[in-house]
Protein backbone atom coordinates (compact mmCIF):
# COMPACT_ATOMS: atom_id res chain seq x y z
CA UNK A 1 0.00 0.00 0.00
CA UNK A 2 2.71 2.30 1.13
CA UNK A 3 4.35 1.90 -2.35
CA UNK A 4 1.45 2.36 -4.45
CA UNK A 5 0.78 5.83 -2.59
CA UNK A 6 4.56 6.57 -2.85
CA UNK A 7 4.55 6.00 -6.48
CA UNK A 8 1.64 7.87 -6.68
CA UNK A 9 2.34 11.31 -5.01
CA UNK A 10 6.20 10.78 -6.64
CA UNK A 11 3.93 10.71 -10.29
CA UNK A 12 2.38 13.94 -9.61
CA UNK A 13 5.27 15.76 -7.90
CA UNK A 14 6.92 14.55 -11.05
CA UNK A 15 4.33 16.03 -13.49
CA UNK A 16 4.47 18.90 -11.38
CA UNK A 17 8.41 19.69 -11.85
CA UNK A 18 8.07 19.13 -15.59
CA UNK A 19 5.31 21.68 -16.08
CA UNK A 20 7.32 24.07 -13.94
CA UNK A 21 10.55 23.36 -15.97
CA UNK A 22 8.48 24.16 -19.64
CA UNK A 23 7.09 27.00 -18.07
CA UNK A 24 10.76 27.72 -16.70
CA UNK A 25 12.05 27.16 -20.36
CA UNK A 26 9.51 29.06 -22.21
CA UNK A 27 9.58 32.16 -19.42
CA UNK A 28 13.78 32.23 -20.28
CA UNK A 29 13.52 32.03 -23.74
CA UNK A 30 11.81 34.68 -23.67
CA UNK A 31 12.34 36.76 -21.45
CA UNK A 32 15.05 37.45 -18.82
CA UNK A 33 12.57 37.24 -15.96
CA UNK A 34 13.67 34.29 -14.27
CA UNK A 35 17.55 33.85 -14.69
CA UNK A 36 18.42 37.11 -12.89
CA UNK A 37 17.16 36.44 -9.80
CA UNK A 38 18.61 33.38 -9.46
CA UNK A 39 21.97 34.21 -10.36
CA UNK A 40 22.29 37.18 -8.27
CA UNK A 41 21.41 34.49 -5.49
CA UNK A 42 23.75 32.28 -6.90
CA UNK A 43 27.01 34.39 -7.05
CA UNK A 44 26.42 35.31 -3.75
CA UNK A 45 25.90 31.88 -2.43
CA UNK A 46 28.48 29.95 -4.96
CA UNK A 47 30.29 31.69 -6.76
CA UNK A 48 32.72 32.84 -3.09
CA UNK A 49 32.97 28.95 -2.60
CA UNK A 50 34.11 28.14 -6.10
CA UNK A 51 36.68 31.69 -6.06
CA UNK A 52 37.83 29.79 -2.51
CA UNK A 53 38.31 26.44 -4.04
CA UNK A 54 40.27 27.76 -6.86
CA UNK A 55 42.11 29.96 -5.06
CA UNK A 56 43.52 26.95 -2.72
CA UNK A 57 44.34 24.76 -6.49
CA UNK A 58 46.21 28.05 -7.73
CA UNK A 59 48.16 28.14 -4.28
CA UNK A 60 49.23 24.65 -4.37
CA UNK A 61 50.32 25.38 -8.09
CA UNK A 62 52.09 28.42 -7.45
CA UNK A 63 54.03 26.55 -4.14
CA UNK A 64 55.06 23.51 -6.75
CA UNK A 65 56.20 25.84 -9.58
CA UNK A 66 58.13 27.99 -6.65
CA UNK A 67 60.04 24.98 -5.75
CA UNK A 68 60.42 24.14 -9.65
CA UNK A 69 61.96 27.37 -10.21
CA UNK A 70 64.36 27.07 -7.12
CA UNK A 71 65.87 24.16 -8.51
CA UNK A 72 66.12 25.30 -11.73
CA UNK A 73 68.00 28.31 -10.21
CA UNK A 74 70.23 26.02 -8.17
CA UNK A 75 71.16 23.92 -11.51
CA UNK A 76 72.04 27.31 -13.24
CA UNK A 77 74.10 28.45 -10.53
CA UNK A 78 76.35 25.64 -10.79
CA UNK A 79 76.70 25.82 -14.52
CA UNK A 80 77.34 29.71 -14.14
CA UNK A 81 80.44 29.14 -11.64
CA UNK A 82 81.77 26.32 -14.07
CA UNK A 83 81.46 29.13 -17.10
CA UNK A 84 83.31 31.40 -14.34
CA UNK A 85 85.73 28.95 -13.91
CA UNK A 86 86.57 28.11 -16.99
CA UNK A 87 86.66 32.00 -18.43
CA UNK A 88 89.04 32.59 -15.20
CA UNK A 89 91.67 29.95 -16.68
CA UNK A 90 91.70 31.64 -20.37
CA UNK A 91 91.97 34.84 -18.87
CA UNK A 92 94.73 34.12 -17.45
CA UNK A 93 96.52 32.28 -20.41
CA UNK A 94 95.69 35.37 -21.97
CA UNK A 95 97.66 37.71 -19.77
CA UNK A 96 100.72 35.34 -19.63
CA UNK A 97 100.59 35.58 -23.54
CA UNK A 98 100.45 38.89 -23.62
CA UNK A 99 103.43 38.90 -21.41
CA UNK A 100 105.84 37.07 -23.33
CA UNK A 101 104.59 38.64 -26.54
CA UNK A 102 105.67 41.71 -25.32
CA UNK A 103 109.49 39.81 -24.58
CA UNK A 104 110.17 37.66 -27.42
CA UNK A 105 109.73 38.04 -31.19
CA UNK A 106 107.28 36.78 -33.90
CA UNK A 107 109.99 34.06 -33.82
CA UNK A 108 108.67 32.13 -30.99
CA UNK A 109 105.53 31.49 -32.44
CA UNK A 110 103.24 29.92 -29.66
CA UNK A 111 100.59 28.27 -31.01
CA UNK A 112 97.75 26.30 -29.68
CA UNK A 113 97.54 28.30 -26.16
CA UNK A 114 95.59 25.94 -24.00
CA UNK A 115 92.54 27.87 -23.91
CA UNK A 116 91.35 26.43 -27.48
CA UNK A 117 91.84 23.24 -25.98
CA UNK A 118 88.94 21.19 -25.42
CA UNK A 119 87.81 20.95 -21.53
CA UNK A 120 85.55 19.16 -19.74
CA UNK A 121 84.90 19.89 -15.76
CA UNK A 122 85.11 17.47 -13.00
CA UNK A 123 84.22 16.99 -9.22
CA UNK A 124 86.64 15.60 -6.59
CA UNK A 125 84.65 12.63 -5.49
CA UNK A 126 87.54 11.10 -2.92
CA UNK A 127 91.17 11.75 -2.10
CA UNK A 128 93.99 9.43 -1.36
CA UNK A 129 96.22 11.14 1.01
CA UNK A 130 96.50 13.69 3.81
CA UNK A 131 95.93 17.22 4.01
CA UNK A 132 96.71 18.64 0.59
CA UNK A 133 94.95 16.40 -2.32
CA UNK A 134 97.82 14.54 -3.53
CA UNK A 135 95.97 11.78 -5.55
CA UNK A 136 92.43 12.42 -5.69
CA UNK A 137 89.36 10.68 -7.57
CA UNK A 138 87.46 12.52 -9.90
CA UNK A 139 83.93 11.69 -11.26
CA UNK A 140 84.40 11.59 -15.05
CA UNK A 141 85.86 9.04 -16.63
CA UNK A 142 86.27 7.04 -19.65
CA UNK A 143 82.81 7.03 -20.62
CA UNK A 144 83.46 11.33 -20.87
CA UNK A 145 86.05 11.08 -22.95
CA UNK A 146 89.08 10.81 -20.26
CA UNK A 147 92.13 9.35 -20.96
CA UNK A 148 95.33 8.82 -19.12
CA UNK A 149 97.51 11.62 -19.61
CA UNK A 150 95.23 14.25 -20.19
CA UNK A 151 96.24 17.69 -17.84
CA UNK A 152 94.01 18.53 -14.87
CA UNK A 153 93.71 22.02 -14.12
CA UNK A 154 91.89 24.37 -12.39
CA UNK A 155 91.50 28.53 -11.89
CA UNK A 156 94.70 29.14 -14.49
CA UNK A 157 96.78 26.86 -12.59
CA UNK A 158 98.07 23.13 -13.28
CA UNK A 159 96.92 20.91 -10.93
CA UNK A 160 98.02 17.28 -12.21
CA UNK A 161 97.13 14.37 -14.75
CA UNK A 162 95.30 11.71 -15.38
CA UNK A 163 97.27 8.52 -14.24
CA UNK A 164 94.05 6.24 -14.24
CA UNK A 165 90.93 5.94 -15.75
CA UNK A 166 87.42 4.01 -14.75
CA UNK A 167 84.16 4.47 -17.14
CA UNK A 168 83.17 7.19 -14.78
CA UNK A 169 86.12 7.82 -12.56
CA UNK A 170 89.56 8.92 -13.07
CA UNK A 171 92.57 9.21 -10.69
CA UNK A 172 94.61 12.52 -10.83
CA UNK A 173 98.24 12.54 -9.54
CA UNK A 174 98.76 16.16 -8.44
CA UNK A 175 102.26 18.47 -9.18
CA UNK A 176 102.66 18.34 -5.28
CA UNK A 177 103.01 14.62 -5.08
CA UNK A 178 106.24 12.76 -4.06
CA UNK A 179 105.97 11.23 -7.31
CA UNK A 180 105.32 13.79 -9.79
CA UNK A 181 108.04 15.43 -12.09
CA UNK A 182 107.24 18.65 -14.34
CA UNK A 183 109.19 20.28 -16.34
CA UNK A 184 108.80 23.48 -16.70
CA UNK A 185 109.73 27.05 -18.06
CA UNK A 186 110.70 29.95 -16.29
CA UNK A 187 108.68 32.75 -18.62
CA UNK A 188 110.61 35.58 -18.46
CA UNK A 189 113.76 33.50 -19.22
CA UNK A 190 112.77 30.55 -20.77
CA UNK A 191 114.95 28.68 -18.91
CA UNK A 192 114.07 25.13 -18.57
CA UNK A 193 113.76 23.42 -14.63
CA UNK A 194 112.12 20.38 -13.48
CA UNK A 195 109.28 20.75 -10.71
CA UNK A 196 109.35 18.12 -8.73
CA UNK A 197 106.58 17.18 -5.64
CA UNK A 198 107.70 16.86 -2.26
CA UNK A 199 106.17 15.52 0.51
CA UNK A 200 108.11 17.61 3.11
CA UNK A 201 106.89 20.47 1.81
CA UNK A 202 103.77 20.19 1.62
CA UNK A 203 102.76 21.40 4.88
CA UNK A 204 104.82 24.80 3.57
CA UNK A 205 102.91 24.78 0.67
CA UNK A 206 105.75 24.67 -1.77
CA UNK A 207 107.12 22.39 -4.70
CA UNK A 208 110.87 21.36 -5.05
CA UNK A 209 112.04 23.34 -8.26
CA UNK A 210 115.78 21.65 -9.30
CA UNK A 211 117.75 21.28 -12.30
CA UNK A 212 117.18 24.85 -13.62
CA UNK A 213 120.06 25.70 -15.95
CA UNK A 214 120.14 29.62 -15.99
CA UNK A 215 123.67 30.64 -16.88
CA UNK A 216 122.68 34.20 -16.92
CA UNK A 217 121.51 34.65 -13.47
CA UNK A 218 118.31 36.56 -15.20
CA UNK A 219 116.07 34.18 -12.84
CA UNK A 220 115.13 35.75 -9.62
CA UNK A 221 112.41 35.23 -7.08
CA UNK A 222 109.07 36.15 -7.90
CA UNK A 223 109.07 34.85 -11.76
CA UNK A 224 106.72 33.15 -13.04
CA UNK A 225 106.81 28.92 -13.96
CA UNK A 226 104.86 27.15 -16.90
CA UNK A 227 105.21 23.62 -18.21
CA UNK A 228 107.84 23.57 -20.48
CA UNK A 229 107.13 23.09 -24.53
CA UNK A 230 109.42 20.09 -24.11
CA UNK A 231 107.38 18.03 -21.66
CA UNK A 232 106.36 14.32 -22.39
CA UNK A 233 103.10 14.52 -21.27
CA UNK A 234 102.54 18.11 -20.25
CA UNK A 235 100.64 20.96 -22.77
CA UNK A 236 102.70 23.56 -23.01
CA UNK A 237 102.56 27.08 -21.37
CA UNK A 238 100.20 25.98 -18.58
CA UNK A 239 101.07 28.14 -15.07
CA UNK A 240 102.43 25.78 -12.69
CA UNK A 241 103.67 28.72 -9.93
CA UNK A 242 105.86 31.45 -8.92
CA UNK A 243 109.43 30.81 -7.77
CA UNK A 244 109.87 31.46 -3.87
CA UNK A 245 113.15 30.86 -3.56
CA UNK A 246 116.12 30.39 -5.86
CA UNK A 247 119.84 29.19 -5.11
CA UNK A 248 123.11 27.71 -6.50
CA UNK A 249 123.65 24.00 -6.27
CA UNK A 250 126.91 22.57 -5.03
CA UNK A 251 127.79 21.84 -8.54
CA UNK A 252 127.54 24.94 -9.36
CA UNK A 253 126.52 24.20 -12.43
CA UNK A 254 122.73 24.56 -11.90
CA UNK A 255 120.17 26.17 -9.56
CA UNK A 256 117.71 24.71 -7.26
CA UNK A 257 114.48 26.43 -5.12
CA UNK A 258 110.86 26.27 -4.45
CA UNK A 259 107.90 27.62 -6.20
CA UNK A 260 104.64 28.34 -5.02
CA UNK A 261 101.93 26.38 -6.76
CA UNK A 262 99.17 28.99 -8.40
CA UNK A 263 96.73 26.40 -6.86
CA UNK A 264 95.45 26.11 -3.55
CA UNK A 265 95.77 22.27 -2.97
CA UNK A 266 93.71 22.41 0.09
CA UNK A 267 90.58 23.70 -0.95
CA UNK A 268 90.03 21.95 -4.44
CA UNK A 269 86.51 21.11 -5.19
CA UNK A 270 86.01 20.83 -8.99
CA UNK A 271 88.65 21.01 -11.55
CA UNK A 272 88.80 21.50 -15.52
CA UNK A 273 90.41 18.31 -17.51
CA UNK A 274 92.75 19.29 -20.86
CA UNK A 275 91.19 16.22 -23.45
CA UNK A 276 94.05 17.54 -25.53
CA UNK A 277 96.74 14.83 -25.40
CA UNK A 278 100.11 16.05 -25.96
CA UNK A 279 101.33 12.73 -28.26
CA UNK A 280 97.99 11.25 -29.59
CA UNK A 281 100.42 7.80 -30.12
CA UNK A 282 101.29 7.50 -26.78
CA UNK A 283 97.91 7.94 -25.48
CA UNK A 284 97.18 4.67 -24.74
CA UNK A 285 100.58 4.26 -22.68
CA UNK A 286 100.49 3.51 -18.86
CA UNK A 287 102.65 5.06 -16.65
CA UNK A 288 104.54 1.66 -16.67
CA UNK A 289 106.09 2.28 -19.33
CA UNK A 290 109.70 4.22 -18.30
CA UNK A 291 110.20 7.09 -20.32
CA UNK A 292 113.65 9.03 -20.99
CA UNK A 293 114.97 10.38 -17.84
CA UNK A 294 116.19 13.43 -16.52
CA UNK A 295 117.58 13.11 -12.80
CA UNK A 296 114.87 10.36 -11.88
CA UNK A 297 114.85 10.88 -8.49
CA UNK A 298 112.20 7.79 -7.47
CA UNK A 299 112.18 4.31 -8.32
CA UNK A 300 109.27 2.40 -9.82
CA UNK A 301 106.83 1.35 -7.21
CA UNK A 302 103.38 -0.76 -7.57
CA UNK A 303 100.75 0.46 -4.76
CA UNK A 304 98.17 -2.47 -4.47
CA UNK A 305 94.72 -1.52 -4.52
CA UNK A 306 93.27 0.94 -2.32
CA UNK A 307 90.20 0.30 -0.04
CA UNK A 308 87.80 2.54 -1.99
CA UNK A 309 87.97 0.30 -4.60
CA UNK A 310 89.75 3.09 -7.11
CA UNK A 311 91.44 0.70 -9.00
CA UNK A 312 95.62 0.12 -8.69
CA UNK A 313 98.30 3.13 -9.15
CA UNK A 314 101.42 2.72 -10.27
CA UNK A 315 103.47 4.81 -8.99
CA UNK A 316 105.93 5.26 -11.56
CA UNK A 317 107.86 8.14 -11.77
CA UNK A 318 105.91 10.70 -13.79
CA UNK A 319 109.07 12.52 -15.39
CA UNK A 320 107.89 15.08 -18.33
CA UNK B 1 14.59 17.70 7.91
CA UNK B 2 18.00 16.90 8.67
CA UNK B 3 18.27 14.83 5.67
CA UNK B 4 16.74 17.36 3.43
CA UNK B 5 19.27 19.24 4.63
CA UNK B 6 22.26 17.04 4.19
CA UNK B 7 21.27 16.38 0.54
CA UNK B 8 20.99 19.96 -0.03
CA UNK B 9 24.78 20.05 0.92
CA UNK B 10 25.67 17.13 -0.85
CA UNK B 11 24.54 18.46 -3.96
CA UNK B 12 26.07 21.50 -3.20
CA UNK B 13 28.87 19.93 -2.58
CA UNK B 14 28.85 18.19 -5.81
CA UNK B 15 28.41 20.90 -8.05
CA UNK B 16 31.02 22.95 -6.62
CA UNK B 17 33.31 19.85 -7.20
CA UNK B 18 32.36 19.35 -10.53
CA UNK B 19 33.19 22.85 -11.76
CA UNK B 20 36.41 23.68 -9.91
CA UNK B 21 38.24 20.31 -8.45
CA UNK B 22 36.74 17.77 -11.42
CA UNK B 23 37.67 19.93 -14.26
CA UNK B 24 41.53 19.83 -13.47
CA UNK B 25 41.50 16.35 -13.69
CA UNK B 26 39.52 16.26 -16.74
CA UNK B 27 41.38 13.93 -19.52
CA UNK B 28 41.15 14.60 -23.06
CA UNK B 29 38.50 17.44 -21.96
CA UNK B 30 36.12 15.05 -20.80
CA UNK B 31 34.69 15.35 -17.24
CA UNK B 32 32.66 13.23 -14.82
CA UNK B 33 29.58 14.13 -13.98
CA UNK B 34 29.35 13.94 -10.08
CA UNK B 35 25.78 15.37 -10.07
CA UNK B 36 24.87 12.47 -11.87
CA UNK B 37 26.59 9.82 -9.86
CA UNK B 38 24.82 11.30 -6.86
CA UNK B 39 21.71 11.30 -8.62
CA UNK B 40 21.85 8.02 -9.59
CA UNK B 41 22.72 6.67 -6.18
CA UNK B 42 20.14 8.23 -4.35
CA UNK B 43 17.32 7.19 -6.98
CA UNK B 44 18.56 3.67 -6.34
CA UNK B 45 19.03 3.39 -2.61
CA UNK B 46 15.96 5.68 -1.64
CA UNK B 47 13.76 5.65 -4.41
CA UNK B 48 11.51 8.23 -6.87
CA UNK B 49 11.23 10.83 -4.76
CA UNK B 50 14.07 11.02 -3.46
CA UNK B 51 16.25 10.67 -6.80
CA UNK B 52 13.77 13.41 -8.11
CA UNK B 53 14.70 16.15 -5.72
CA UNK B 54 18.73 15.49 -5.96
CA UNK B 55 18.40 15.55 -9.73
CA UNK B 56 15.83 18.55 -9.50
CA UNK B 57 18.49 20.84 -7.32
CA UNK B 58 21.45 19.44 -9.30
CA UNK B 59 19.60 20.33 -12.90
CA UNK B 60 18.73 23.79 -11.29
CA UNK B 61 22.86 24.74 -10.24
CA UNK B 62 23.48 23.51 -13.33
CA UNK B 63 21.08 25.55 -15.49
CA UNK B 64 21.74 28.52 -13.37
CA UNK B 65 25.51 28.15 -13.60
CA UNK B 66 25.99 26.46 -17.34
CA UNK B 67 22.77 26.64 -18.72
CA UNK B 68 23.31 29.17 -21.31
CA UNK B 69 20.58 30.93 -20.79
CA UNK B 70 17.48 28.89 -21.17
CA UNK B 71 16.67 27.90 -17.44
CA UNK B 72 15.10 24.67 -17.13
CA UNK B 73 16.51 22.13 -19.85
CA UNK B 74 19.46 20.56 -17.13
CA UNK B 75 16.55 20.46 -14.61
CA UNK B 76 14.54 18.14 -16.64
CA UNK B 77 16.76 16.34 -17.97
CA UNK B 78 18.33 15.47 -14.08
CA UNK B 79 14.50 14.92 -12.52
CA UNK B 80 13.84 12.23 -14.93
CA UNK B 81 17.37 10.57 -14.33
CA UNK B 82 16.15 10.72 -10.74
CA UNK B 83 13.09 9.68 -11.29
CA UNK B 84 13.50 6.87 -13.91
CA UNK B 85 16.25 5.51 -11.67
CA UNK B 86 14.33 5.77 -8.85
CA UNK B 87 12.17 2.59 -10.16
CA UNK B 88 15.44 -0.07 -9.52
CA UNK B 89 14.45 1.46 -5.34
CA UNK B 90 13.36 -1.84 -3.61
CA UNK B 91 13.61 -4.22 -6.91
CA UNK B 92 17.72 -4.16 -6.75
CA UNK B 93 19.88 -4.66 -4.10
CA UNK B 94 22.11 -0.90 -3.28
CA UNK B 95 25.42 -3.37 -1.35
CA UNK B 96 26.92 -4.37 -4.53
CA UNK B 97 28.36 -1.82 -7.07
CA UNK B 98 27.22 -3.30 -9.93
CA UNK B 99 24.28 -1.93 -10.04
CA UNK B 100 24.77 1.41 -9.53
CA UNK B 101 27.61 1.27 -12.09
CA UNK B 102 25.49 -0.15 -14.53
CA UNK B 103 22.65 2.35 -13.73
CA UNK B 104 24.89 5.28 -14.00
CA UNK B 105 26.43 4.01 -17.35
CA UNK B 106 22.77 3.64 -19.10
CA UNK B 107 21.48 7.27 -17.38
CA UNK B 108 24.86 8.75 -18.49
CA UNK B 109 24.66 7.17 -22.32
CA UNK B 110 20.95 8.42 -22.08
CA UNK B 111 22.32 11.89 -20.63
CA UNK B 112 24.81 13.04 -22.93
CA UNK B 113 22.75 11.59 -26.37
CA UNK B 114 19.82 13.83 -24.98
CA UNK B 115 22.07 16.82 -24.80
CA UNK B 116 23.77 16.22 -28.25
CA UNK B 117 19.81 16.03 -29.72
CA UNK B 118 19.31 19.11 -28.10
CA UNK B 119 22.74 20.90 -28.12
CA UNK B 120 24.09 19.61 -31.88
CA UNK B 121 21.59 18.32 -33.40
CA UNK B 122 19.30 20.72 -33.28
CA UNK B 123 21.60 22.88 -34.64
CA UNK B 124 22.53 21.30 -37.85
CA UNK B 125 25.20 18.60 -36.36
CA UNK B 126 25.00 15.67 -37.55
CA UNK B 127 28.03 13.75 -37.21
CA UNK B 128 27.09 11.31 -34.37
CA UNK B 129 29.96 9.33 -34.85
CA UNK B 130 32.21 11.94 -33.88
CA UNK B 131 30.65 12.88 -30.76
CA UNK B 132 29.98 9.43 -29.89
CA UNK B 133 33.71 8.51 -29.65
CA UNK B 134 35.12 11.44 -28.70
CA UNK B 135 32.56 12.57 -26.02
CA UNK B 136 29.81 10.39 -24.87
CA UNK B 137 31.90 6.92 -24.42
CA UNK B 138 34.92 8.83 -22.70
CA UNK B 139 32.67 10.60 -20.63
CA UNK B 140 30.40 7.48 -19.37
CA UNK B 141 33.52 5.83 -18.85
CA UNK B 142 34.94 8.18 -17.03
CA UNK B 143 32.01 8.54 -14.77
CA UNK B 144 31.57 5.05 -14.45
CA UNK B 145 34.84 5.22 -12.64
CA UNK B 146 34.15 7.83 -10.64
CA UNK B 147 31.12 5.55 -9.27
CA UNK B 148 33.26 3.08 -8.36
CA UNK B 149 35.23 5.57 -5.86
CA UNK B 150 32.21 7.14 -4.97
CA UNK B 151 29.54 4.84 -4.53
CA UNK B 152 30.56 3.38 -1.49
CA UNK B 153 30.48 7.01 0.71
CA UNK B 154 26.97 7.45 -0.57
CA UNK B 155 26.08 4.08 0.80
CA UNK B 156 27.79 4.35 4.14
CA UNK B 157 26.31 8.15 3.88
CA UNK B 158 23.06 6.80 3.25
CA UNK B 159 23.05 4.02 5.75
CA UNK B 160 24.00 6.48 8.67
CA UNK B 161 20.89 9.02 7.53
CA UNK B 162 18.46 6.07 7.99
CA UNK B 163 20.17 5.38 11.08
CA UNK B 164 19.43 8.40 12.20
CA UNK B 165 15.57 8.66 11.18
CA UNK B 166 14.93 5.50 12.74
CA UNK B 167 15.89 6.41 15.77
CA UNK B 168 13.47 9.11 15.59
CA UNK B 169 11.16 7.32 14.12
CA UNK B 170 11.17 4.80 17.30
CA UNK B 171 11.43 7.43 19.83
CA UNK B 172 8.52 8.91 18.62
CA UNK B 173 6.75 5.77 19.49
Amino acid sequence: MKKFNDSLKSKYILAGITAFCLVLIVLSFVTDAATGPLRYIAGYVITPVQNGLNEVGNWITDKSAYFQSSTDLVAENKELQEKVDALTAENSQLLQDKEELSRLQALFELDQQYDDYEKIGARIIAKDTGNWFNVFTIDKGSKDGILVNQNVITEGGLVGIITETGPNWATVRSIIDDYSNVTGTVTSTSDNCIIAGDLRLIDEGKINLVKLTDESDRVKVGDKVVTSDVSDRFLPGILIGYISDVGMDSNNLTKSGTITPMVDFRHLHEVLVIKELKEIDDAKVSLDAQADTEGAATPDTSQSESGTGTGTESESQNEE
Amino acid sequence: MKRRIVMFVLVLAAFLLQSTLLQTISLASVTPNLMLVFTVSFALMRGKREGMFVGFLSGILTDVFFGGGILGVYTLLYTYTGYINGFSFRIFYDDDIKMPIILVCASDLAFHILEYVFRFLLRGRTDFFFYLGRVIIPGVIYTAILTMLCYRLLLALNRKLEKAEQRSVDSLV
